[in-house]
């Protein structure tokens, strides 16, 4: 497992060839990139907060469900924070399995709890406010699926 | 006891992080201390169901107890993704 907590940019191409490169067993590898949307014309940057440590530990928790429940060969996830741009990857999650249903599945349980069960908070910042992203009920009700 | 903030709560209470002494039991305990110190805290703990908390870095609920707890954590519902 490879989780990472950063600032700096990333390159979702490279990291997905990196990622791939090393999973001789895998049949199927699944990646998703969250990037960052304008939601205005007057957006500057999606401010990104997090609770340094409890995200890790709490990253590697649902990394490990994963595994556990898809007998996953390997995950990596990647997510941001600090000042991010439209157009900028936030984050990505990667899974490599046998075969493409566990990938993708593994891939999706993955994002919904990252959604609402990591410590990381968005604002959105404009040329004349700024406004926290509110929780929406369907990222909850999505966590009953699992 | 490291009591820490986040987001619009860090921005209502006007800081990220404080040390206390207190002697309370629970979570619950603990928001009612913090509610009677000062206005900005009664305005930021209004609706307790809007908020989140967390003992030593695990999700938890108000009526957690804080015995052998170093560090409490309020927070609004997470976004990350």
């Amino acid at each position: 497992m490879d989780i990472r907590v950063q600032e700096g940019a990333f390159d979702p191409g490279i990291e997905l060839n990196g990622f791939t490169d090393g999973q001789p067993n895998a049949g199927a590898i699944v990646s998703f990139t969250g990037v960052v949307r304008k939601v205005s014309e007057k957006m500057q940057f999606m401010q990104i907060e997090h609770y340094p440590g409890m995200t890790e530990n709490a990253l590697r928790s649902i990394a490990s469900n994963a595994v556990e429940r898809w007998s996953l060969i390997d995950v990596l996830i990647i997510h941001r924070f600090g000042d991010l741009r439209p157009a900028e990857p936030i984050m990505m999650v990667a899974t490599a399995a046998k075969h493409r249903a566990d990938a993708f599945a593994a891939a999706d349980f993955l994002m919904d709890f990252l959604k609402s069960r990591a410590p990381f908070w968005k604002k959105e910042v404009s040329v004349d406010k700024s406004t926290w992203v509110s929780a929406k009920q369907t990222d909850e009700d999505a966590l009953s699926r699992w | 006891m490291d009591i820490l903030y986040f987001a619009w709560l860090r921005e209502r209470v006007g800081l990220p992080r404080e040390t206390i002494n207190t002697d309370a039991k629970t979570v619950a305990d603990l928001v009612s201390e913090l509610v009677e110190r000062e206005e900005r805290y009664a305005v930021a703990f209004a609706d307790i169901s809007a908020l989140r908390v967390a003992t030593d870095q695990e999700l938890t609920d108000f009526d957690a107890s804080l015995e052998g707890v170093r560090e409490v954590a309020f927070f609004p519902p997470m976004t990350g993704g």
